[in-house]
């Protein structure tokens, strides 16, 4: 399967989607530069975390106007598989990808740490593979990662299952001590209506070797290449 | 010379007897812009003039070693091709006037020294020394330091992976900030600051010039008064997005194969860019400032060369290449000019609007700048150190134990981890507070290797003896390293002082270079750089001695390391090494006695590197699962830190002859896990490698239980740990 990886100037998550992607799944994946203004032939877009354009102005708020941008709106509108991770979630809120927007965190600063996630839909590319109710460690990187949609979008997005992943603890229990970051509802990460465009703020790309702590991000990425009816290698760690 | 250039030279910092030389030298007055390089270049914080004396007396050479001290950081082969590049840096000064902009733009520079080597950055670690928690200025200092940190690191996509957070009321006038990085590169595409070939072009990369960071070097280089909150204005302010896209430009330039010579702007500069280039290459260079790139209107070409704006490289590349690298800044949107050109000759010429304003044979700014050999005194009170006071041990040794952990030392830094991004790159395998050091796989390389990084102080120490306790800090490190599964290869260093025109200072200074000199040799971890930072004095108070070392290690497969922290119940705790523990110099004494005194115990350094060989021998092999050393706080702290990590509990059932077994500290001690069926194993082991290994215990249960003497519930110890700093 082939993923585009949009770089943007200050993308800091970009190498490990490709290591990830290409190294440890084995897929097609390559970077585009952020002023080209066409994606070349591809499968899947995955936005990458980091700080693109410093974060300045809000999260996201500049790349969305970057050069590539246009083409990977056009790309997701015609049906294209897009996933952003962490700053790409941020960038696709900020394009209108995604509904709602992202405030600062509410303990006011950035959170490194390890969280789980229980998975809402589990009849998602992204998440079929784990099924519903699965509960998945990886780490979060962010400051702003708040989560907000006004209550009666908050509503249709729960309504049509378009959340995907809530924060929750390591038995799958939603609780507000979990809560990060404050985000509406726990939500970590959700998808569009279409089921074509998916934003997540934790980053499965650094939970998909055991090496790291965890292989428990690797699952949503083999979802996305069975669903498009890719083959992924084994887990070399688990034996 | 008139009013205005004698003040101006005063305001860089340049002394009467200074300027007296520089007069003899060129045979007529200088130029303001002159003056300015002179102020920039002679400073202690770029020239190294009261240590370069025994700076020199360093073990810098090694078999791993490719570039030493002297370029902007030192390259060690790590084997298949590759190589790594690291170095420690203080922001002290800078730091303490405007802590946010100061770590920042610490992080910054040092970040910038890594990738101007070739090397991309892939770990930061910051040891960070603060007042007491109590003095009012603290909180602020830390605040403002994390979050500078926090905010650079993460931007630039470098995890922040460790590093010390020390409160002693020494530092109550002064923080230290001392960064510490790490990059790869491949062994053949190391990249040099050298200004090579007549006629070549000299290229101004990066952000433009402003009127920030003005003196900052020279502000470095004096002690603090009560006015030490006017010199703000003399704080770079950092911009971490764009030090991001210098970065990616840069690497790309080097990768197009467009560059001859590459270097930084930093401490002082252009002035210290352009002579240092110029300099290693022995050319001269012909500048023109006023096609400098500069954000400021009106700035004057003395302004230009002072300034220590952030986020700008010089580089040189061949003639004719010149379009090629200004499209790569084109690509990047970061600015860039050719500025000058390499001439002949070591004379360096700086035009501004068609004016030469500077005329100034190089060696003068570098070789020529003054050397000094400052008096040197022992002090006069230094066998009173070493008086044990009086105390009284309590005989209530579990209350004593929970005072003991209620210091700020015994708290988890995660929620100050956890500010930074310590897992970006994908390289993570051992974390911050997980082991006694970070360990970082190398992608880059086909192997499984991995480096392991530690940096290490400890000022009570080398206040009471400044040898031994140099000596020790270099041993503990090389010991952490050991209990992740790293064998030290080679070390860089930020040699904190107070002032060196104290001779006592001075004689701090020369016996720390001294001791950790034969630590080096000692443990074969050569330096390959660092930094000195003196006149970390405020009104008249110096701090005591702080050498930190940067020790970085090999883990030769990272499917095999160990983290301090005990995962499972039932493993027998082995105690390694046969040395006595003290109450000298012990945190717990400390405590007691408010006194820092008694004897430094200098380590034995075979025994000290066979129980450091014997620790990694055991990761190898699979059998050692958790390896601590004890080191500040004593043996049942250690183990208290081991059990608060994850609230497994621990039983010792043969540790205690007296209370300085629990309490007291020794260098070359440490203690490991094994199952019950690998006991034996490890105890053939270490007789073979003749250390001592005495089981003490037992991981496991719901309390930290010393046989006889008192039990502490695990719930206990994980709320002492987790108490807020």
């Amino acid at each position: 399967m082939r993923f585009a990886i949009p770089v943007f100037p200050g993308s800091n998550c970009d190498k490990d989607c490709l290591h990830v992607l290409g190294n440890v799944l084995q897929q097609d994946a390559f970077f585009v530069f952020h002023k080209e203004k066409k994606l070349p032939p591809t499968d899947a877009v995955v936005l990458p975390g980091g700080f693109s354009y410093g974060d300045y102005l809000r999260s996201g708020a500049i790349a969305r106007f970057s050069p590539i941008m246009d083409d990977v709106i056009r790309f997701a509108e015609a049906g294209g598989i897009v996933l952003g991770i962490c700053n790409g979630f941020q960038i696709m809120l900020e394009a209108g990808l995604l509904p709602g927007a992202m405030r600062l965190n509410t303990c006011g600063h950035f959170v490194c740490k390890d969280v789980w996630l229980r998975v809402e839909n589990g009849e998602t590319m992204l998440t079929c593979n784990a099924g519903k109710g699965a509960v998945l460690g990886m780490p979060i990187a962010h400051a702003e990662g708040n989560y907000y949609a006004p209550p009666e979008m908050l509503k249709e997005i729960e309504d049509n299952g378009q959340v995907l992943f809530r924060y929750c603890d390591i038995d799958g229990n939603v609780t507000p001590e979990v809560n990060p970051n404050g985000t509406a509802n726990n939500i970590a990460g959700i998808m569009n209506r279409e089921g074509n465009c998916f934003g997540m703020m934790p980053h499965p790309e650094r939970a998909s070797e055991c090496i790291l702590g965890s292989d428990q991000g690797r699952v949503l990425f083999e979802s996305l290449i069975k669903s498009f009816g890719g083959r992924t290698p084994k887990c070399g760690c688990r034996g | 010379m008139n009013q205005q250039l004698k003040d101006f030279a005063k305001a860089g910092g340049l002394n009467d007897e200074e300027v007296a030389k520089i007069l003899g030298f060129i045979g007529r007055d200088p130029t303001i812009a002159e003056m300015a390089a002179f102020s920039a270049m002679w400073n202690e914080h770029v020239s190294y003039k009261s240590s370069r004396k025994y700076l020199k007396t360093f073990p810098t050479r090694g078999p791993r070693v490719l570039v030493g001290p002297g370029e902007n950081a030192g390259v060690v082969d790590v084997g298949d091709g590759w190589a790594i590049s690291f170095k420690m840096e203080s922001h002290n000064h800078p730091s303490y006037i405007e802590p946010f902009q100061g770590a920042a733009t610490g992080v910054g520079g040092i970040l910038r020294d890594i990738f101007t080597m070739g090397a991309r950055p892939i770990a930061n670690m910051d040891s960070l020394r603060f007042g007491s928690l109590s003095h009012p200025r603290t909180r602020y200092l830390i605040d403002g330091v994390v979050a500078g940190i926090s905010y650079y690191g993460n931007c630039m996509g470098v995890p922040t992976i460790g590093g010390e957070l020390v409160f002693d009321p020494t530092y109550d006038g002064n923080c230290l900030v001392n960064v510490f990085t790490l990059g790869v590169v491949r062994a053949d595409g190391v990249f040099y600051g050298n200004a090579s070939g007549v006629g070549n072009p000299v290229i101004y990369m990066g952000a433009a010039t402003g009127r920030d960071g003005m003196g900052g070097a020279s502000m470095a280089s004096a002690a603090f008064d009560e006015k030490a909150a006017e010199k703000r204005p003399t704080v770079q302010v950092g911009d971490a997005f764009t030090e991001k896209v210098v970065l990616e430009c840069t690497l790309e330039l080097m990768k197009s194969g467009l560059v001859l010579g590459i270097q930084d702007m930093g401490a002082a500069g252009l002035t210290c860019s352009t002579f240092e280039m110029a300099d290693r290459a022995k050319m001269g260079m012909k500048v023109d400032l006023s096609k400098v790139p500069q954000r400021a209107a009106n700035m004057l070409p003395q302004e230009i060369l002072l300034s220590e704006s952030q986020e700008r490289m010089l580089l040189v590349c061949k003639r004719g290449n010149e379009e090629g690298v200004l499209d790569i800044c084109r690509k990047w949107d970061i600015p860039g000019a050719v500025i000058g050109e390499v001439t002949e000759g070591r004379q360096m010429e700086m035009y501004w609007s068609g004016e030469k304003v500077v005329d100034l044979p190089i060696n003068l700014l570098t070789d020529e700048a003054p050397l000094y050999d400052r008096p040197w005194a022992v002090p006069a009170d230094l066998e009173k150190r070493w008086e044990l006071p009086e105390f009284k041990i309590g005989t209530d040794l579990k209350s004593e134990f929970m005072v003991l952990i209620d210091d700020p030392s015994f708290r988890s830094k995660a929620p100050v981890f956890q500010k930074y991004d310590h897992m970006v790159q994908d390289r993570t395998v051992v974390r911050p507070g997980d082991g006694d050091a970070a360990v970082m796989r190398l992608l880059e390389a086909p192997s499984n290797r991995g480096v392991a990084m530690t940096s290490d102080g400890n000022s009570p120490a080398c206040w009471l003896h400044p040898y031994n306790g140099a000596f020790n800090i270099i041993a503990e490190a090389c010991l952490n390293l050991a209990c992740v599964g790293a064998r030290g290869i080679a070390l860089t260093d930020c040699l904190n002082f107070g002032n060196p025109e104290r001779p006592d200072v001075m004689w701090e200074f020369k016996e720390v270079v001294a001791g950790l000199s034969e630590a080096c040799i000692a443990f074969d971890t050569p330096v390959t750089g660092g930094n000195v930072s003196f006149y970390n004095e405020t009104a008249g108070n110096s701090i005591q001695p702080t050498p930190v070392v940067g020790v970085v290690g090999l883990v030769e497969d990272v499917a095999h390391t160990a983290g301090s922290l005990f995962l499972n119940a039932g493993e027998a705790i082995v105690l390694l090494g046969c040395e006595d523990f003290r109450f000298d110099g012990s945190l717990y004494l400390r405590r007691k006695t408010g006194k820092v005194a008694g004897q430094v115990v200098k380590a034995d350094a075979k025994r000290h590197a066979a129980l450091c060989e014997l620790i990694v021998a055991g990761i190898e092999k699979g059998i050692v699962r958790t390896a601590h050393d004890v080191s500040e706080g004593g043996l049942l702290w250690a183990v208290a830190e081991s059990v608060a990590g994850h609230g497994v509990g621990a039983t010792l059932d043969n540790v205690v002859h007296d209370a300085a077994d629990l309490f007291g500290e020794a260098p070359s001690m440490a203690f490991v896990t094994v199952k019950e069926a690998d006991l034996s194993c490890l105890t053939v082991m270490a007789e073979e490698a003749g250390v001592q290994a005495v089981r003490i215990g037992t991981t496991g249960g719901d309390t930290l239980s010393v046989k006889n003497l008192f039990e502490i519930p695990v719930k206990d110890i994980v709320a002492a740990s987790k108490k807020p700093l």
